[in-house]
């Protein structure tokens, strides 16, 4: 018999606060990651060691939520042990599934653990489904998180050619590259996420008042400046200003944030597995706040998806805590691209 | 070592294109990657019309490949892949895990740059699985890439991309059209307009990036000719060129001399500047950011 349908909420935890507030907010799952280069959240504070990762499992199965584990960079030839580790750890730790981009480590994986539930990263740019199909037949991953550059239509064909369940990015910041396919990072900074799981880390950022403005380097490079009235943001460098051909505009893409609030009726419809949340490196309060509203909306969703809107009041709430304070529904909606 | 001359990523007019790959032929170049991997949108090269060069070049010579999208998004996207992976005459490069899909266990395939293949136990896998060839991320370092060909059991090629624009980043959303504020679906082609793309600099006027279409690339142009030694130290097989609108068969001949030690290395250095469309960086094959050019191994030389 097939098990009954369920669209599981997927929180990020960067630390056991955050994991606690996750679950006591309705989490269906959280997602953290150890606190090294194996995880594309690897910030300065950030993230579990054993100790805190098993007290972490035994809080969330104690109250009925899955922890999935993101291990989701590439190894290099050297420190490998580092990640095939982290697996074992996972093994042991109990956790519900591992997030992974590497094929090698897939095949490790199911080689050594062969329990242990494998989900493929947003971090394998796995965007159709001979890709995805590609990974379910080697690796038999049951899940797949899906790069944020798809529209609504084109994630609703991919669904019919695949066995494997499908997990979105709900909110929260928004990737406008195919993840796994960007070296921006490490071309100005020498770290990316791919091989070291950081974006434009904090360690390259510098601020500096000038008579121009505020102005936000990032290992020297001039991301965006800043006039008193504008509010500064992470220099994020897709997120920068820059000139092209006499025009001083966000070239890529403005300090915005991903809200898929109002296509929850169609995520169930398709039958989309996950909804996951960004933000490990967010606090404890906007974890707990975000995991509060889109509960609401996924129950109030689930029991009635035709007389669903969104509240105000959630948008609100979100608007509050987004970057920038805007919202995209991003690629999902065609005239994003 | 042999030469090769990665696929286009820019969009040109099928005449400028056709004349560019006639001159290819009578260069010293081994291998030609074929095809649009870039953007699904742009059609003025039909499959027929890719394999008609494919025949000439094959015809002078060269080995020639055909190279698949790199950001397969839709049905018709998998339709296009079906048709480059099935065609029977050339052999194909995979750029996306879909395309190794359709090609593993029936085809010897190139494993191409964006497939992400960052240490041996995946690059093991992925010869396994019948690739023959295999281009590095262009983000790792020759440190990175040792001790990867050190400890591999299988066979198979190395390339490395040493010449040419980075290609850095992949969206779906087209930064061309959003520079001419058109939305993609309406995006009336501009990237013709520009032949190796559009050039981004930062507020206080550096060259920083490119805009190329749904692609990002570096504006500083990638050069390892001061760098072919350590290639051919760590072996590695081939290296790629990745054309540009001008020079690439002067690139292509000054990367052969170089191999065959008709000119030296400081020569060659010295030559190349006048053929690069921007300045040059090298750092990623030194274990620095990209953007960063090595001055010891790099120009540095040339004194």
């Amino acid at each position: 018999m097939q098990p009954e349908y369920k669209l599981e909420l997927i929180c990020p935890a960067g630390s056991l606060p955050a994991l606690k507030v996750a679950v006591d907010n309705g989490a269906d799952c959280v997602y953290l990651g150890f606190r090294d280069e194996t995880n594309a959240r690897n910030f300065t504070g950030l993230n579990f060691d054993a100790s805190t990762a098993s007290k972490g499992v035994g809080y969330a199965h104690t109250k009925g939520a899955k922890v999935f584990l993101a291990l989701n960079t590439y190894p290099h030839a050297h420190g490998r042990e580092r990640w095939t580790n982290a697996i074992d750890q996972a093994a042991e730790l109990g956790i519900d599934a591992i997030i992974l981009a590497d094929p090698g480590l897939m095949q490790y994986a199911m080689k050594t653990h062969p329990c242990l539930q494998l989900h493929l990263s947003v971090q394998g740019s796995a965007t159709n489904y001979e890709a995805i199909n590609f990974y379910h037949e080697h690796f038999g991953i049951r899940r797949a998180v899906l790069p944020r550059v798809l529209s609504f239509a084109q994630v609703e064909e991919l669904s019919r050619g695949t066995p494997v369940e499908l997990e979105l990015f709900g909110f929260g910041g928004l990737c406008v590259m195919v993840e796994g396919r960007c070296s921006l990072s490490s071309y100005v900074t020498g770290v990316s996420p791919n091989s070291c799981g950081v974006c434009s880390p904090p360690k390259a950022v510098r601020w500096q008042q000038t008579s121009k403005g505020l102005e936000s380097r990032l290992n020297g490079v001039l991301i965006d400046r800043y006039t008193d009235a504008e509010n500064a943001g992470y220099p994020t460098l897709c997120k920068g200003r820059f000139e092209v051909a006499g025009e001083t505009y966000y070239t890529m893409e403005e300090p915005t944030s991903l809200n898929t609030l109002e296509l929850l009726p169609e995520l169930l419809r398709i039958k989309v597995r996950g909804l996951k949340i960004e933000g490990r490196q967010r606090s404890p309060a906007y974890v707990a706040q975000v995991t509060r509203v889109w509960r609401e909306a996924i129950d109030q969703c689930s029991k009635n998806p035709e007389a669903f809107f969104v509240k105000p009041a959630w948008s609100a709430e979100l608007g509050k805590i987004s970057e920038g304070q805007q919202h995209t529904l991003g690629a999902y909606h065609r005239p994003w691209k | 070592m042999k030469l090769a001359l990665g696929p286009l990523l820019y969009y040109w007019p099928r005449e400028k294109l056709q004349a560019y790959y006639e001159e290819i032929a009578v260069t010293p170049v081994d291998i030609v990657y074929l095809g649009e991997t870039v953007c699904s949108k742009r059609h003025v090269m039909r499959l027929a019309d890719w394999l008609d060069v494919a025949r000439m070049l094959a015809s002078a010579g060269k080995e020639v490949v055909l190279s698949t999208q790199t950001l397969i998004e839709s049905e018709s996207d998998l339709k296009s892949l079906h048709r480059i992976a099935e065609n029977g005459e050339f052999a194909v490069e995979a750029n996306d895990m879909g395309a190794v899909h359709l090609l593993e266990g029936r085809k010897a395939f190139i494993a191409g740059p964006y497939l992400n293949i960052y240490n041996q136990q995946t690059l093991d896998l992925i010869a396994s699985l019948g690739a023959e060839r295999w281009v590095m991320p262009v983000e790792l370092s020759l440190k990175e890439l040792q001790p990867m060909l050190h400890s591999i059991s299988s066979r198979i090629e190395t390339e490395v991309f040493a010449y040419g624009r980075l290609p850095l980043a992949f969206s779906s959303r087209c930064f061309t059209a959003r520079f001419n504020n058109l939305p993609k679906d309406d995006c009336r082609f501009l990237c013709l307009n520009d032949p190796d793309g559009k050039g981004m600099r930062t507020r206080e006027g550096k060259p920083f990036l490119v805009v190329n279409g749904v692609q990002i690339q570096s504006a500083l142009v990638y050069n390892l000719i001061g760098d072919l030694d350590s290639m051919i130290n760590a072996g590695v097989d081939v290296v790629r060129i990745s054309p540009q609108s001008e020079h690439s068969a002067a690139i292509i001949r000054l990367f052969r001399d170089c191999l065959d030690q008709q000119v030296s290395r400081e020569s060659a250095l010295q030559e190349i500047n006048s053929l690069l469309p921007e300045a040059s960086c090298n750092g990623y094959w030194h274990g620095l950011p990209g953007i960063e050019q090595d001055l010891i191994h790099g120009s540095m030389q040339a004194d």
